[in-house]
């Protein structure tokens, strides 16, 4: 219930905050009338401008990729009973670097650009779109290998393997590109939330809720396999398909905030740390409901921070997750002293 | 309360199928267990009592034969199905940390329970029930990860009662317990048999716990075959000695138990009665000697008496107050000091 008010509130003051502040008050009026008057063209200051069209999707954007990536990170972490999983595990974010640096450092970049163009589409949307080819291809070559391997620690290293593999293709094509584009590589590598405008929110919103709300409905073949697969098993669960389907939803969620997003690390393992060590449970009927809301807020704390609230500056969101998430995360696995992994 | 019995298999064989080959584990298993028996499944390491239990659990496949539980084919029953008629504990560790005892329990209820596993009232009297069963009701709100090994194993079987099986198959579960667990372990099994229709078949190590407390025994001989009976029929049969033999153990049916062969430092008489008589007995068997009924020309004699004991062996006497001066008299003699 805190975490929801603590949302709440964070939602709010990452509408206030930025370059320019915006009084909380004002972020409210402009909130409320949006609400009542939608189409109304009333008077529109900068600041409801800067809030309306700028800061909300930006908000939205971080606590749905949020809420993706932990919901993912606990799915992962519990089916391979590894406290280091996350939705990338299985090379997804590797395959969505393939295919953006092949557009963005390949040869194929101008030819890329003007196919999008004929197709109508933008440069970024071409990026998200590669991104997406990429993360499906190695996630299918994974699941269809995977199908075949009865152990889950092998699946997870295959996935691994695999993210290698993919990795040092990317890094072929790094070594071999120019420095121009290798700054815009840079910058998608960096991760953001602010590439999200209103108009793809309305693909990005759709594909992140639906796919929060299937995870959602796997609470209880999650706490079955708490016990391990052999029991889970023995209790009802089918084993494989469910592996299958976790893996699957995990991965594509996962795959989605990469393709709008950029990789955006630490949060998948980060936050179901943080929701275990908070609540003091291992239950999914509490933990699925935490890592949502969880997972919204710290996403909306990065992104606040990475805009250096009053300045013009601004962080990678990437770096913001970690140096921010990574002593938080220590912290509470030191204070509840056994992990809930450990022993 | 079934007509048909809780497990029955029709030539059944288990192994494992590699794509190359089929090894065959066990075969010609035509088995039954009817409703209320207790079944010990005994053998020696590796010679396929684990593969036995996972194939009647459906974790591995048959090779061929069939397997009904309570009259339905394995092969063809969904998965929620099996986990309403069997239920399963294994050997293995369960490392859950945060959960408290009953939700563990509550887990049971997956193959009764709606999609998002919610307790119902009839779910929460079956918990109820299956943590009173096994004795840990002033467990059931700690944590799971802070009990001791045999009140888990206790737990993990209450899980497996809430799932109200006709059949419940232990994998060595008293293979992490110490003595007292294992014992008690047993007895609980037993009792959950006598209490409701539940079969139990349980495979151990505990040959001596197994043969005090089993209806039957189900025992693998070295051949592959399985010897089935009432304990003291498989004893009479002489089969645990077969099935055990070429080691540096005997089974002593009398005892229904193994004794160390150490030596054979020839045979020798115990006088006295009572426990001392029994306890010098096992002194001497310890030490190499096999303990013989009164015997006129035996030259080897151990007195057990109130105070102590008193011993001739081939011409050498000594006596003392305790079986650990025994024991260093009769090594003294075999080490011809």
């Amino acid at each position: 219930m805190a975490l929801v008010v603590a949302l709440g509130g964070l939602f709010l003051l990452s509408l206030a905050l930025g370059s320019t502040s915006v009084p909380l008050r004002r972020v409210i009026d402009v909130l409320t009338s949006m609400w009542r008057a939608p189409d109304a063209a009333l008077d529109r200051d900068a600041a409801a401008i800067i809030v309306e069209t700028i800061r909300l999707p930006r908000s939205l954007t971080a606590m749905l990729a949020g809420a993706s990536l932990g919901i993912a990170g606990l799915q992962m972490q519990t089916l391979f009973r590894n406290p280091l999983a996350d939705p990338f595990a299985l090379g997804i974010s590797s395959g969505a670097s393939l295919g953006v640096a092949l557009v963005v450092l390949g040869s194929g970049y101008g030819p890329a650009i003007a196919f999008g163009t004929a197709m109508g589409m933008r440069g970024d949307v071409l990026t998200t779109a590669a991104a997406i080819t990429g993360a499906a291809l190695v996630l299918g070559l994974v699941l269809i290998v995977s199908s075949r391997i009865a152990n889950p620690t092998t699946v997870l290293i295959l996935g691994l393997m695999f993210g290698y593999a993919v990795s040092a293709i990317v890094t072929v094509l790094v070594g071999a590109s120019q420095p121009e584009r290798l700054q815009q590589w840079a910058q998608w590598g960096f991760g953001s939330f602010s590439g999200v405008t209103w108009q793809r929110l309305r693909l990005f919103g759709p594909l992140t809720l639906s796919g929060v709300l299937i995870a959602s409905a796997t609470t209880k073949q999650l706490n079955a396999l708490l016990l391990g697969e052999n029991y889970a098993r023995s209790m009802g669960l089918a084993v494989r398909r469910a592996r299958l389907l976790t893996m699957l939803g995990a991965s594509v969620l996962g795959a989605v905030v990469t393709a709008f997003c950029g990789p955006i690390s630490f949060l998948g393992i980060a936050v179901p740390h943080l929701c275990r060590g908070l609540l003091g449970t291992s239950d999914h009927r509490l933990l699925v409901p935490a890592v949502v809301v969880m997972g919204s807020c710290v996403a909306l704390v990065a992104q606040i921070v990475s805009l250096l609230p009053g300045s013009a500056g601004v962080l990678p969101l990437n770096a913001v997750t970690s140096l921010m998430g990574a002593p938080v995360v220590v912290a509470v696995l030191l204070r509840s002293r056994r992990g809930a992994f450990a022993g | 309360m079934t007509p048909h019995p809780a497990l029955q298999t029709r030539d059944l064989a288990v192994g494992y199928r590699t794509r190359r080959a089929r090894r065959v584990v066990l075969e010609r298993l035509n088995l039954s267990v009817r409703s209320g028996e207790f079944v010990c499944l005994l053998g020696p390491n590796g010679i396929g009592k684990s593969t036995l239990l996972r194939t009647l659990a459906r974790m591995q496949p048959a090779l061929w034969g069939t397997v009904e539980l309570g009259g339905a084919d394995l092969r063809s029953i969904t998965p929620t199905e099996l986990a309403r008629r069997l239920g399963v504990v294994l050997a293995e560790r369960v490392a859950v940390e945060a959960l408290p005892a009953r939700r563990i329990v509550e887990l049971g209820r997956y193959p009764h329970s709606g999609w998002f596993g919610r307790m119902s009232e009839s779910d929460r009297r079956v918990v109820d029930w299956a943590i009173d069963a096994v004795r840990v009701t002033h467990l059931a709100g700690r944590d799971f990860s802070l009990l001791s090994d045999g009140e888990r194993q206790r737990v993990m079987i209450a899980r497996a009662l809430a799932q109200e099986p006709v059949l419940l198959l232990l994998d060595e579960p008293t293979a992490f317990l110490d003595v007292p667990s294992r014992v008690e372990l047993m007895g609980l099994l037993r009792r959950l048999t006598r209490d409701g229709p539940l079969a139990v078949i349980v495979s151990t190590h505990d040959l001596e716990l197994a043969l005090r407390t089993a209806d039957v025994v189900w025992l693998v001989m070295p051949g592959g075959e399985l010897m089935i009976g009432a304990p003291e029929d498989v004893v009479m049969a002489g089969a645990f000695a077969e099935a055990f033999e070429g080691r540096q153990i005997r089974f002593d049916p009398g005892q229904r138990s193994f004794r160390l062969l150490t030596g054979d430092c020839g045979e020798a008489v115990v006088r006295g009665s009572g426990l001392r008589a029994t306890l010098a007995a096992a002194v001497l068997e310890r030490e190499g000697y096999a303990v013989v009924a009164e015997n006129e020309g035996c030259a080897r004699l151990v007195d057990a008496h109130d105070r102590g004991w008193r011993a001739s062996i081939d011409d050498a006497q000594s006596s003392g107050a305790d079986f650990a001066s025994l024991a260093a008299f009769l090594r003294e003699r075999r080490t011809g000091t």
